[in-house]
């Protein structure tokens, strides 16, 4: 497994839909400071940094180089890793690796984007392959929701079910100073919001917004002198299997269940239900809430609309999910999978403010990229 | 001088202009012959995996599951069912034509007949409420066809 590995800092801006008053190396070097404040280090602890976003967004494509002043990685190690919606996550996993790999202490990991500057939508298609489906692809929303439209048809589950998943995100949210969208929302104010792609609605999904975050990986050895709880990497994973969009099997979720799955086994985790006490999980849509529960074996096929119903996911349920306020909260794409990781690893440091689960010695987080890739990562209070 | 032009609190935004920048996308043997099909024979062509007998649609040359080359091609016809739907109600910015799409528009995934993939289209019903997953569709042919995805006109319940 590597040389032990602990989270030990976390930073993130304010997240909000326009933020003119910095440019992106700005934006950046805003969430930098936050986590190396964060951690009680100075930039000549880090030595080695990995960063990231879609280029599409911005029309920048050596973010690597263009961000070294904000992101402190003068002379230094530093690479791009981009993996669309999921990069955030891959962010993670490469700190991650490179600090187990024994070849570095200290490592940080920086996801951001500017969705303001660029129509996302647009951007998010050229995902699609542009000879066969592009033009049929519907945006960042069009798989998500076809997928929901099957699953209704399939366990005669309703939009009412999906509109509980944004009414407990959104509200979580209003305990997160970071969020960008914080508003009290009530099921019927989702139903009533605009259709966006049928059947997912305006409050089903997640906005754009302009945000960067950092993370700090360190080696046993320095991660208990520099924070008093690290959060440690139990297990991360990866898969993917996209060729064209219309090879997804919607029923099977694959590459969802083979990443759940390897995470579970490596951590040991039988039950993830019982034994998990927190998950920030990348749902980008209220829809993903309900249907991907059940392909990450946290309850049978068709048996999350009751779970949420009785508020199993809730903040004082069996298994809070999203006390940030998710993804339907704040979705600076480059860094919204990385904050989820900055999320669980704040559970888990017991310093998650007024947004803090009781007692969190196991988080989960979550990847999701626009062509089905998967990521997971487990943290606990404990050494691996 | 206005007092806002001497201001030095302005937030200036530049915008990258009228940008033209063309891709010419290459399609391959496998995707070409795919498409000739559409524009010759009006008709959708699969290919089958020897190894484990997936049939894939749009084909390909290599099976990512067995990492085998694929020479097997299967004639799907034009009938299938639709396996998932959305109808698109939001317009953006089509990224191939920068101005935004007519909508409503509906976007399905079609599990031709003897298919294990689905090929994605849009359906000439933009009604959900008209729509259903499991209907059977069939393809709807252009007269003038070029050799693109956009030889199928629409699909059609049938």
């Amino acid at each position: 497994m590597g040389t032990r590995t602990a989270i030990v800092g976390v930073g993130q801006t304010y997240h909000t839909s326009k933020r003119k008053d910095v440019n992106g190396q700005e934006l950046i070097n805003e969430a930098v400071r936050r986590a190396l404040e964060d951690a009680d280090l100075t930039l000549k602890d880090i030595d080695a940094i990995v960063i990231g976003n879609m280029d599409h967004f911005e029309a920048i494509n050596c973010v690597d180089c263009w961000s070294v002043d904000g992101s402190g990685a003068f002379m230094k190690p530093i690479m791009k890793v981009t993996t669309g919606g999921s990069t955030g996550g891959t962010l993670g996993s490469c700190a991650y690796y490179h600090v187990a790999s024994g070849l570095f202490d200290v490592v940080m990991a920086i996801g951001w984007e500017k969705n303001s500057e660029s129509d996302t939508q647009a951007a998010i298609s050229t995902c699609a392959d542009p000879i066969l489906e592009r033009d049929f692809f519907g945006g960042a929303i069009g798989p998500n929701a076809a997928e929901y439209a099957m699953y209704m048809k399939q366990y005669g589950a309703s939009e009412e079910d999906a509109a509980m998943v944004a009414v407990r995100d959104h509200n979580n949210a209003l305990n997160n100073p970071y969020a960008h969208l914080r508003k009290h929302i009530t099921v019927e104010d989702v139903m009533n919001s605009p259709v966006l792609c049928w059947p997912i609605k305006l409050l089903d999904s997640c906005p754009r917004s302009d945000g960067a975050c950092a993370v700090i990986y360190a080696a046993e050895g320095r991660a208990e002198k520099i924070a008093s709880r690290p959060a440690w990497v139990h297990a991360s994973a990866v898969s993917h299997d996209y060729v064209y969009f219309g090879d997804y099997d919607w029923e099977a979720m694959p590459t969802l269940e083979a990443t759940a799955s390897r995470v579970y086994k490596r951590a040991g985790i039988v039950n993830p239900l019982k034994e998990i006490d927190v998950m920030e999980l990348y749902l980008p849509f209220s829809t993903c809430g309900v249907i991907w529960m059940e392909h990450m074996w946290v309850c049978g096929r068709g048996e999350s609309p009751r779970l949420i119903r009785e508020g199993v996911f809730d903040m004082d349920g069996e298994l809070p999910v999203n006390p940030s306020g998710g993804v339907l909260s704040t979705n600076p794409i480059g860094a919204t999978a990385l904050i989820r990781i900055g999320e669980a690893a704040l559970q888990i440091m017991n310093k998650a403010g007024s947004r803090q689960v009781p007692n969190v010695n196991t988080a989960m987080a979550t990847a999701f990229g626009s062509c089905y890739w998967f990521e997971a990562t487990i943290l606990r209070s404990g050494k691996p | 001088m206005n007092e806002k032009e001497g201001s030095d609190r302005e937030l200036l935004e530049i915008t990258s202009g009228e940008a033209e920048h063309v891709y010419y996308w290459h399609c391959g043997h496998y995707v070409s012959k795919f498409l000739l099909g559409l524009r010759d024979k009006k008709t959708i062509l699969g290919i089958k995996c020897s190894r484990c007998g997936r049939v894939y649609v749009p084909p390909r040359e290599v099976c990512g599951r067995c990492f085998a080359t694929m020479n097997e091609w299967v004639d799907l016809g034009t009938e299938g069912t639709i396996y998932a739907f959305t109808v698109v109600k939001l317009p953006y910015i089509d990224p191939n034509t920068g101005k935004p799409i007519k909508v409503p528009r509906t976007d399905i995934y079609v599990k031709l007949e003897g298919a294990d993939t689905c090929l994605m289209h849009w359906l000439d019903e933009t009604d959900e409420k008209k729509i259903s997953v499991g209907a059977k569709v069939r393809a709807v042919f252009k007269e003038h066809r070029r050799g693109t995805i956009h030889d199928i006109e629409c699909f059609t319940q049938i």
